[in-house]
């Protein structure tokens, strides 16, 4: 086990130091949607508008906070292995190197976790600021945790799956961002028809959208989601596995 | 000295077609081990199936004793592996990069620092530690490839296509790191597009074709199978033509009765080249 997580931290090494020589890049770029979907829709509509009981603004930081978490761990995770694969080709030196495929995928999943964390901190920090309505609790970190981990490890699925970098745009494009309007990210997922949302309830976002919500609102914790957002964890990782045991990569 | 690569019946296929197609190889422990062949032929496959970059479909494959498909740690901890691209990490220095590598291994934190010195004096690369990958000229990336290859001391080193696009100078200067590689007990199995590079380095080579080992010996030992006196001349429409004997007196006669004395005939020693042509039927500008 101890080996395990030295395998970890030697795979993300790497990684950790390309944030650092890219610390502000890194910020400001994880910072830059997030903070758009505020300015636009949190101050265009938050005084004027109620969600569920709540100020508008106080019910759209969490989906934000929940967004970030998807753009910033996938974002990062995916881009850097594209590159580090496709291009560098220095992911194969891991694979020729006496680590196990599960700390390689763990270890790669650890750039986006870190960054998504450091994005979600600070879009918490800033909704902290603005609305009274937020609360900082040990649950809504923890979902927060496995939100970043869960969309980490698909920005590895996606990036061991992409033939080119223009594979992973269409990724984006048909899979990233329809899950970003229509998650519960900026709107309560009873305003659509019921079809609609069984269809959205198959998708992560939506699940860790309503457990950040209801975390840091105080309401009551939807624990179904939590674990349905685990089982997605689980299933990105056994893809990863797979793909590295045939050497689909 | 026992055998340090054992590859029994090696199968790869690529929708269907057979990429490797039946290999038995042996390599010996401590001999720098050349495997010549044209594109397509199967190297870069081989050396990708060797160091588990890639599935087998079928065969065996022993690595200083491990069988790398049922203890792929242990049999991937004795070698060491130098693809035909530069597979370092662009987005860092070239320090970060060995110790990166140095991790991957399982260096000891205390040896890191001592063992970067180590191979930095040996591959001449003191000056250039803190510089990006990225600013490095393709010699002295290299250079930095082998390194990050060596930190774990491996008994056996890949090298894919070493030198190719090295400029004749920064080929030199790898072919003597090579050397003292080898001198100091690493063996070498390289790939190769350049003939004068499996004659220079590789104390056997190994010819491959269409995913088969088609001759395996020393160059001398190959070139003697062709015969080991070339006579090349111009044949008219038929171009140059190469005819080869076992002995300068058969060489001579037969240019004797080539007479004509317009005809340009060179006698040579055969070489590695002769022989590549002649048992693939592919010219080298194929390779």
């Amino acid at each position: 086990m101890f080996e395990a997580v030295k395998e970890i931290y030697y795979v993300s090494w790497s990684d950790m130091r390309f944030m650092r020589h890219n610390m502000l890049n890194v910020i400001l770029t994880s910072l830059m949607s997030p903070l758009l979907y505020l300015i636009a829709f949190g101050f265009g509509l938050g005084d004027s508008m109620t969600q569920q009981g709540v100020p508008y603004i106080a019910f759209m930081i969490p989906g934000i906070v929940a967004l970030t978490s998807l753009s910033a761990s996938f974002t990062s995770t995916s881009t850097r292995l594209n590159v580090q694969r496709l291009f560098y080709r220095s992911f194969d030196e891991m694979l020729m190197c006496p680590l196990r495929f599960s700390s390689i995928i763990i270890g790669k999943t650890m750039l986006g976790f870190m960054r998504g964390l450091l994005s979600c901190s600070i879009i918490f920090a800033i909704g902290l600021f603005l609305t009274p309505h937020l609360q900082l609790t040990p649950l809504f970190l923890a979902c927060v945790l496995l939100s970043c981990f869960t969309f980490s490890c698909l920005g590895v699925t996606a990036a061991l799956l992409a033939k080119s970098h223009q594979s992973m745009a269409t990724f984006n494009t048909l899979v990233i961002l329809p899950m970003t309007f229509l998650c519960g990210t900026f709107f309560s997922l009873d305003s659509l028809p019921e079809a609609f949302q069984w269809a959205l309830y198959a998708v992560p976002l939506t699940h860790s959208s309503v457990c950040i919500r209801a975390a840091s609102l105080g309401w009551d914790f939807p624990w179904a989601s939590l674990a349905v957002l685990a089982i997605f964890t689980l299933v990105f990782f056994s893809v990863n596995m797979h793909l590295l045991r045939t050497r689909r990569v | 000295m026992g055998d340090i690569i054992v590859v029994e019946n090696l199968v790869k296929r690529y929708d269907g077609k057979a990429a490797v197609d039946g290999i038995d190889l042996r390599v010996r422990k401590g001999e720098v081990f050349g495997f010549l062949g044209p594109n397509g032929a199967g190297k870069t496959t081989t050396v990708r199936l060797l160091s588990s970059l890639a599935t087998i479909d079928g065969g065996r494959v022993w690595i200083d004793g491990h069988d790398i498909v049922k203890e792929p740690m242990n049999a991937k901890a004795c070698m060491g592996v130098i693809q035909q691209h530069i597979s370092l990490d662009k987005d860092l220095t070239v320090r970060e990069n060995m110790m990166q590598h140095a991790m991957y291994h399982k260096i000891p934190r205390p040896e890191r620092a001592s063992r970067i010195d180590e191979l930095v004096g040996y591959a001449g690369l003191d000056r250039y530690m803190d510089y990006m990958v990225n600013s490095l000229s393709g010699g002295w990336k290299r250079r930095v490839a082998i390194v990050c290859a060596l930190f774990h001391r491996p008994a056996l080193l890949f090298l894919d296509e070493p030198t190719a696009g090295l400029d004749i100078q920064a080929r030199r200067l790898l072919w003597d790191l090579i050397r003292q590689l080898n001198r100091d007990g690493t063996t070498i199995f390289l790939t190769t597009h350049y003939i004068e590079e499996a004659e220079t380095l590789c104390d056997r080579v190994g010819i491959i074709d269409n995913g088969r080992i088609i001759a395996t010996g020393t160059p001398k030992e190959l070139c003697g199978r062709v015969g080991s006196v070339a006579v090349e001349y111009f044949d008219g429409d038929r171009g140059t033509q190469y005819r080869y004997f076992p002995s300068r007196d058969d060489a001579g006669d037969f240019m004797r009765a080539l007479g004509g004395e317009d005809t340009t005939i060179v006698l040579r020693n055969t070489n590695l080249e002769d022989c590549f042509v002649e048992l693939t039927g592919k010219t080298v500008g194929d390779a």
